[in-house]
């Protein structure tokens, strides 16, 4: 955990809300994006509900709310590239992975090669990852 | 790395407690608080989910939030722990950190 | 042990505020340190110094303010959020041109970092909301 003298933690955010019914998904994204000025060992999860958070093609001409959607795709660039999506919480909602959008980071050790920031995962794998996390945030 | 997981709704009216049974590791904890103190009780098609988890998780409820709506610490499924908000903040400092279940 | 605790709901529509300032109460008296509250979302509104309950119920922005001055505990309301809720102290009612401001006392405004910077100070993090 300690890093010379900087505390380095591993912080979660779980996310298990649909957007734009609640302000949750928003907000969270808020605190992650500042989170990632940190330098701390950052993972997002999407379970449950969560998963409909990043949904491509969203779209809220008709509700009148501003669609936050397309930020997700910026994480990349603020270094955050472990977003665990429980394999079973897609399924559950008729889901895949091709449902949701495709997000990525480039990784500055291997020549900027683009990567996936996306690990699906199973219900025991998500459990293991929750279970190494020091700070869990849940909005 | 044991974690305390709280869960603050009715497993009536929301998956929260389902959620977390279903990710919480063998070996964490499990504190019910507010309205999810409902899902600590004998005899709602809940119980039996609760103490099939227990093999693997250990159960405790928020005795306050269990008075507070007229339910009786002695109709709590057998083994889970009644504990005051001096316990529960004694389960945080016993555990390695804590997750909330909202 | 040093505490941070994250306070997501409002006062009075969900438990979330008094669970929390109960768990604190207790966390204090058992001799840790509380050393920061930070209010999101709608938590913010338990800063405001305009509420007024009625004489028989517990005055929830109060007895924050309360638990601040008697054990120096940091309340702090995310600016973000309160700006969103109306919630203003006297610089940024200023700044953003409003004639007046409601940040009870013993709150301050300040950023989301604030929050991360309690997760690392803090040894236990515990979070309430709905």
């Amino acid at each position: 955990m300690e890093d010379g003298d900087q505390v380095i933690k591993k912080f979660m955010y779980m996310n298990r809300k649909s957007p734009y019914g609640t302000i949750y998904a928003l907000e969270s994204l808020e605190v992650v994006l500042i989170a990632a000025a940190f330098d701390q060992d950052v993972s997002l999860v999407f379970a449950d509900d969560g998963v409909y958070q990043l949904m491509k093609g969203q779209n809220t001409e008709e509700i009148g709310m501003k669609n936050f959607s397309p930020t997700y795709s910026a994480l990349g660039d603020y270094d955050i590239k472990k977003i665990y999506i429980e394999k079973e919480s897609l399924e559950e909602r008729g889901l895949s992975l091709d449902d949701l959008q495709d997000l990525k980071y480039e990784d500055e050790d291997d020549d900027w090669a683009e990567k996936d920031s996306i690990h699906l995962v199973s219900r025991e794998e998500l459990a293991e990852v929750i279970d190494q996390q020091d700070v869990v945030f849940s909005f | 790395m044991a974690m305390l997981h709280t869960v603050n709704k009715s497993p009536f009216e929301k998956n929260s407690l389902d959620s977390c049974m279903r990710l919480a590791k063998a070996g964490s904890s499990v504190l019910l608080i507010e309205d999810g103190v409902v899902a600590a009780m004998k005899g709602t098609k809940h119980s039996n989910a609760v103490a099939d988890a227990m093999t693997d998780v250990s159960f405790y409820v928020l005795g306050p939030d269990l008075k507070a709506r007229g339910l009786s610490e002695n109709n709590v499924v057998d083994g889970i722990k009644v504990v005051d908000y001096s316990g529960f903040v004694d389960l945080a400092t016993e555990h390695e950190s804590v997750q909330a279940w909202l | 042990m040093k505490f941070g605790i994250l306070v997501n709901e409002g006062p009075y529509t969900h438990q979330a505020s008094d669970s929390a300032f109960e768990f604190a109460k207790s966390a204090i008296e058992k001799g840790h340190e509380v050393f920061r509250v930070f209010f999101y979302h709608d938590g913010v509104n338990n800063g405001t110094s305009l509420a007024v309950p009625p004489q028989d119920d517990r005055h929830i922005p109060n007895r924050w303010s309360e638990l601040a001055k008697d054990h120096s505990v940091d309340l702090v309301l995310c600016v973000a959020a309160a700006q969103r809720r109306g919630m203003l102290d006297e610089d940024e009612a200023k700044r953003n041109g409003k004639t007046s401001n409601n940040v009870a006392e013993g709150f301050r405004i300040s950023g989301l970092g604030q929050l991360i910077e309690a997760g690392i100070q803090a040894d236990r993090m515990v979070v309430f909301g709905d």
